[in-house]
């Protein structure tokens, strides 16, 4: 056996995901040894952000015609997601710096799907009193909650109005404030981003705090909550994979693996790629790296990529939106949602918008699951459509030395995934990230 | 951050973004520390520890300010990042005058270059270690016909003996277009060092 780059490390990372790149890069700043392997010879694995001949490349799709412009204008995310501005992912770029080498802009609008129309989720007083979303004195009572909520502060009983959000539930939170059920369902989906109603019976502390999130994110950047790197969110491992670089870590990408290396006591304790290995202490990856055994599936996502030429209807030409369409609404359990983005975020050519569908599958017909988005877009150039099953490890790694990502999902933030990422972290250094870091700081060593 | 991006002072100087490009141990970190801090080291750490490094070269007529990337070693395997490339308005390909390898890598990295930077991208061909003028194994004709076909400068450098490293970075800092329009620039204000992006003034 011939060693494989080094050899010897003290963590082995496969697969350039976000995940993977945030854990390699802040194990190689508290100075490990990191090797980060890619079977792919771009950075992102799953959430990778292609141009059009690697994107009609991976879907068979032939030659990109020439009325979609020039190929290097492109930069289409596979996993489209924004960024809460104040919210946990922005808290680690800052942790860790990323910021200096990515450039963010605001997405234009959140927007929700309501009765078959594409409303604006209010951004503004003002436009919670203009949104045709609410009737005239439901919209009292939308500002009267949001003021509660915006006061409400859990360690200060003076802003608790008498209420205990540990054992109250949401419903009954939504219905002290006298509000209907339409306007739970776009306060809980497109504003809290709960997945679907099961949130609804469970005491509403939690989903106050993702409300309040969305809120002081809202009021940080104007328009909508989100942000989103120029580029594509392929930025976003590339630059963590810089940090873990320029502390000495290892890249290697159109690298694959034979396979993981396990002991008599079946601890993994290296990598195998044909006549080379590299060994370490600790084995991390996405699910797509590791044997069957180590991974259960956790469900179904489908995606659909649309390339449109013009902006999605009823937004007002936005730039970039995301637009949610609550379950409820079109007779389904889960969520769907849209990602709409354009040549302003240098993901397409000047007069192209990508809208992103995705959803999880509950039809077993992923064209039917997707169709209520479709139906917004109005018409579709090329559209490529992607099923992948979601993975999370079956154990947490301190038996057999496997540290493995859990798959993104299928919401349109990344909210729950910094929380798996969070998880792998603590796994793998067995300690917690600090993320006192306040996400509006500006400050920092530069 | 030393920098106020709006103060007078500052009004005619021209931020780009420089990256360095070319196989390992050509003595890459070697230029940009002897450019930008005058030091040498035998044996420099294959990685420099930094984000990126700036310097600024005074010309006559106005002051460029270079930010300047290495490859931070993800290069060995061919792994750098589009992120890389991306807004750079110069690169230096090095090679080392004593090893016929690393010219044809910097052959290839030219060519890469030209496939995933900008069209507008100012290329120096550099090539270094030229203090060991007895071990040569490329030729200077040879190096300089390759640049003169491909439209890109040259030079031969020694970082150990700081010989042409400065004239390297004026070079570049002379033939890059000082009245380019600067591209629209309203990216998001998360954090401080927009400011020090070289699109900001």
């Amino acid at each position: 056996m011939e060693p494989l780059a080094d050899g010897e490390y003290d963590a082995i990372v496969m697969g350039t995901g976000l995940k993977e790149c945030v854990i390699s890069g802040l194990l190689s700043t508290q100075g490990k040894r990191v090797l980060q392997l890619d079977r792919n010879g771009y950075y992102g694995a799953d959430g990778a952000s292609l141009n059009l001949s690697t994107l009609f490349g991976k879907f068979q799709a032939g030659e990109p015609p020439t009325n979609l412009g020039a190929n290097r204008d492109y930069n289409i995310d596979l996993i489209p997601k924004f960024i809460m501005a104040t919210g946990n992912l922005t808290k680690m770029l800052l942790h860790t710096k990323v910021t200096r080498y990515l450039e963010f802009k605001s997405i234009s609008g959140s927007y929700v799907y309501k009765a078959g129309k594409v409303l604006k989720v209010p951004a503004t007083p003002q436009e919670a009193l203009s949104s045709p979303l609410m009737g005239l004195f439901e919209k009292r009572r939308f500002r009267n909650f949001l003021i509660f909520i915006d006061q409400y502060k859990p360690e200060s009983p003076e802003t608790h109005q008498g209420r205990d959000l540990n054992t109250m539930t949401m419903r009954q939170l939504y219905t002290d404030f006298g509000l209907v059920p339409d306007t739970h369902q776009f306060i809980s989906h497109a504003m809290c981003l709960e997945l679907d109603e099961d949130h609804m019976d469970q005491p509403a502390a939690s989903t106050v705090a993702t409300l309040q999130t969305y809120m002081y994110s809202l009021s940080r950047y104007g328009t909508s909550p989100y942000i989103y790197p120029v580029y594509g969110l392929g930025g976003l491992p590339e630059g963590f994979s810089r940090i873990c670089a320029i502390h000495g870590g290892t890249f290697m990408l159109n690298q694959d693996i034979d396979e993981v290396l396990f002991n008599e006591s079946g601890q993994a304790y290296g990598v195998k790629a044909g006549n080379q290995m590299a060994k370490a202490n600790m084995i991390i990856g996405d699910p797509s790296y590791f044997p069957p055994e180590k991974i259960k599936p956790t469900g179904v996502v489908v995606r659909c990529i649309c390339l449109l030429d013009h902006p999605i209807p009823n937004t007002n030409n936005a730039e970039s939106a995301q637009i949610v369409i609550p379950g409820p609404q079109v007779g389904r359990k889960n969520d769907i949602f849209v990602c709409a983005m354009s040549h302003g975020l240098a993901v397409a050519s000047p007069g192209i918008y990508v809208a992103i569908v995705s959803t999880l599958i509950e039809k077993g017909n992923p064209d039917e699951d997707v169709a209520p988005g479709l139906q917004i877009l109005g018409p579709i150039l090329q559209r490529f459509m992607s099923v992948s099953s979601t993975y999370e490890p079956v154990s947490d790694g301190s038996d057999d030395k496997c540290f493995i990502s859990a798959s993104f999902d299928a919401t349109s933030h990344f909210e729950h995934d910094v929380d798996d990422m969070l998880r792998l972290y603590e796994r793998v250094s067995g300690t917690k990230l600090d993320m006192s870091i306040n996400a509006d700081s500006v400050e920092g060593d530069y | 951050m030393a920098n106020h991006p709006g103060s007078a002072a500052n009004a005619r100087v021209h931020h780009f973004k420089l990256v360095l490009l070319g196989d390992t141990a050509v003595g890459k970190s070697c230029l940009v520390v002897r450019f930008v801090r005058d030091e040498f080291f035998e044996f420099q750490e294959p990685t420099i520890g930094a984000a990126f490094l700036t310097q600024t070269v005074q010309l006559d007529d106005a002051t460029v300010k270079f930010e300047i990337w290495d490859t931070a070693g993800q290069e060995r395997y061919r792994s750098l990042a589009p992120m890389y490339y991306r807004g750079a308005s110069a690169a230096i390909v090095v090679y080392d005058i004593t090893n016929p390898d690393s010219f044809t890598g910097a052959k290839s990295w030219v060519k890469e270059l030209q496939r995933r930077g900008d069209p507008n991208v100012v290329i120096a061909l550099a090539g270094n270690k030229a203090d060991l003028e007895t071990r040569r194994a490329v030729e200077f004709e040879e190096a300089n016909a390759y640049a003169q076909e491909n439209g890109i400068l040259h030079l031969e450098t020694s970082a150990k003996n700081a010989n042409n490293v400065k004239s390297l970075f004026i070079e570049i800092a002379k033939t890059l277009p000082k009245n380019a329009p600067q591209p629209e620039k309203e990216a998001f204000p998360i954090l401080q060092q927009q400011q020090e992006t070289r699109n900001c003034c």
